[in-house]
């Protein structure tokens, strides 16, 4: 297991240096003079030409590599103009609320999904089967940003089931001590429930809004992959055995339709990570996507770049985690590898 | 279609090339690409709807801006955000800005931009992927790993990522909606041309003299055309919805100009507040655009999959 967890680990190594190439093209060779930007408006033509040595952008392109690389590997992501401080710094204050939004909204999305899509394919041709079709082809074609929206007139504005989407806690609720920066751990861990429940009441919206939006890929790939599984000849055997169907698809068939899911949480990752920007905006979530948008609308680059370098890496992350679940969930895997 | 395409099924990279059954000839030999449409739509109603729905949104495209019953840029703070009416079929903005207007003259631009940009990838995927496919080699290394590296991204963020450095326009909006997906193109185009590469008629062909530029135009790329052609309508979807996510967070359009996703952003202050129209109906054009290239790209698929056309 660790022997292949290892090899995994060598071959993240190319997309990792891709990325560093990639988010170093898009800082420096692209338009626009950034020792212009960094000197603001009003400056000199000599202090431009002073910021441009001290940025080090009149060094060859190959330099300015090394030295990026360099400025990376002891967490220097740059600063931000906007808030003044160190994007490293930004970035890390920030993402435990989108990893708390993500894994909210994932994990609802599993819940609703690995059940429809089971029971879709166990129970093929019946109403769950096409509800399971008009999720899978309803999801992808809502707009993220629209379905959140659309929530939130509902769930706030008509029924008033739903605090304003305004941020992670109510403006008069003072933040949990923060121990994991996930806030429903740590109101958990502070015996704190009454935060608790006004960061879940927060949270809900949000969350069920990006469930939606990765709805539908899993739910299709589980009703796939359970139908071939139900259809293999170790299935049928199991059933001539007189094993319960419980047993027969909750033992057998469950956990083999469970790998190709898994490979398919990649790509709902990519696409999560993406739709977190989003939804962040239409519920002002105070996280890493709203930190970039921000970013981008007052053209500061550093946090732009620092954001897109962040999520590749955790993207390249997240994969290699799939992947190394991959093996525990297959012993087949492990051994070959 | 001649008859070389239809011994050779198209998606080759599933199905192992098998004889052909010999009921397939028995089929009167040539059927017309408007009958078998025809047939098709009888046989699934959902992708008829799809294709009236695609008609109306081309319709909208050409002439949207000419027919709206009102300027979509024109204000008039006297009829500020009021409710859908007679006058005002789906209401006014803040700026007393007919919304029915504005969701239809949006249509131009939104399907502009779905359109370059699928147009951009399908020649930048699709030349490298066929070479890729055709050549092996360096161009296939060099291919694959532009490719890997796009997909180490999330491609939302890496979106944005590249709106943010080439600067803020509608142009790098269409070329960061191709970039994101050429690994899609690429990847399809090479299996396709990588499958065919030795084919018998490519055989022929090379034997007979042509050039390799000869053969990849006259025999590779005209085969792979259909499932290339249901990759692009399965992708306009993603890239409309794409194009509209980048400008809801500010990228590329400008305010006043009337487009889906800046129009929901601009809304979405008024949501709270309970004036739902003005997010509601560019928003649900673009969902209804979204949907209705989904369907369209299932519809293409059975119009030009030999295995289903007799």
């Amino acid at each position: 297991m660790l022997r292949m967890i290892g090899q995994r680990l060598m071959t993240t190594i190319p997309s990792v240096i891709g990325v560093i190439i990639v988010t170093f093209l898009l800082t420096r060779v692209l338009p626009g003079d950034t020792a212009a930007y960094f000197a603001g408006p009003a400056a000199s033509p000599q202090a431009i030409i002073e910021i441009r040595s001290k940025l080090g952008l009149d060094q060859p392109l190959p330099v300015q590599f090394v030295s990026y690389v360099a400025a990376l590997v002891k967490g220097d992501l740059g600063t931000s103009l906007t808030t003044g401080q160190a994007v490293t710094k930004d970035l890390a204050a920030r993402l435990p609320a989108s990893a708390e939004l993500t894994l909210a909204g994932l994990i609802l999305a599993m819940a609703v999904a690995l059940p429809l899509g089971v029971l879709a394919a166990v129970k093929q041709g019946s109403w769950i089967d096409h509800l399971c079709r008009i999720v899978a082809t309803a999801g992808v074609s809502l707009p993220v940003f629209f379905t959140g929206l659309l929530l939130v007139y509902v769930f706030y504005f008509i029924l008033g089931w739903s605090p304003a989407p305004l941020g992670r806690l109510d403006v008069f609720a003072s933040e949990p001590p923060r121990i994991t920066g996930l806030f429903l751990v740590d109101t958990l861990l502070a015996r704190d429930f009454e935060t608790f429940r006004g960061a879940l009441a927060q949270l809900i919206l949000p969350a069920v809004t990006l469930a939606i939006f990765s709805l539908a890929p899993i739910t299709r790939m589980t009703r796939a992959s359970m139908l071939a599984v139900l259809g293999a000849d170790f299935v049928r055997t199991a059933r001539a055995s007189g094993l319960t169907d419980g047993k027969v698809i909750g033992t057998y068939a469950f956990r083999n339709a469970m790998l190709p899911v898994v490979t398919t949480l990649g790509m709902v990752f990519s696409f999560l990570l993406g739709a977190n920007v989003l939804v962040e905006k239409v519920f002002a979530w105070p996280g890493v996507g709203s930190y970039a948008v921000e970013a981008l609308i007052a053209s500061d680059y550093a946090p732009i770049q620092g954001f897109v370098l962040t999520m590749a890496i955790l993207y390249v992350a997240l994969n290699l985690m799939i992947d190394v679940l991959y093996g525990v969930i297959d012993p087949r895997v492990r051994l070959e590898g | 279609m001649n008859d070389m395409a239809k011994v050779e099924p198209v998606p080759a990279r599933a199905i192992p090339a098998e004889p052909v059954p010999a009921l397939r000839f028995e089929a009167p030999p040539s059927t017309s690409l408007w009958a078998h449409a025809r047939h098709i739509v009888a046989e699934n109603p959902v992708t008829g709807l799809a294709f009236g729905l695609f008609a109306l949104i081309l319709l909208a495209a050409i002439f949207g801006p000419s027919i709206v019953p009102y300027d979509p840029l024109a204000s008039n703070t006297n009829a500020a955000l009021q409710t859908p009416s007679r006058a005002h079929w789906f209401g006014t903005d803040q700026l007393g800005r007919d919304i029915f207007s504005r969701v239809v003259a949006a249509t131009r631009l939104d399907f502009s931009i779905a359109i370059f940009s699928v147009a951009l990838v399908f020649l930048m995927g699709g030349l490298a992927g066929v070479m890729a496919g055709f050549y092996g080699g360096w161009i296939d290394k060099v291919v694959g790993r532009v490719a890997d590296t796009i997909m180490a991204f999330p491609l939302f963020v890496l979106a944005m990522g590249i709106v943010a450095a080439l600067g803020n326009s509608v142009g790098n909006i269409v070329l960061a909606t191709a970039i994101i997906n050429f690994p899609l193109y690429a990847r399809v185009a090479r299996a396709e041309a990588n499958v065919r590469r030795d084919a018998g008629f490519v055989q022929a062909a090379r034997l007979s003299g042509n050039s390799d530029w000869r053969l990849l135009l006259t025999q590779i790329v005209p085969n792979i055309m259909p499932i290339m052609a249901v990759q692009m309508s399965l992708t306009m979807g993603y890239a409309i919805l794409n194009a509209a996510g980048l400008s809801f967070i500010g990228l590329g359009v400008r305010p006043p100009t009337p487009e889906w996703g800046i129009m929901v952003a601009e809304g979405a202050s008024f949501i709270v507040s309970g004036e739902w129209w003005i997010a509601f109906f560019p928003g649900l054009a673009l969902m209804i655009a979204v949907f209705c290239f989904n369907l369209l790209g299932d519809g293409v698929r059975d119009l030009v999959d030999p295995q289903r056309r007799n």
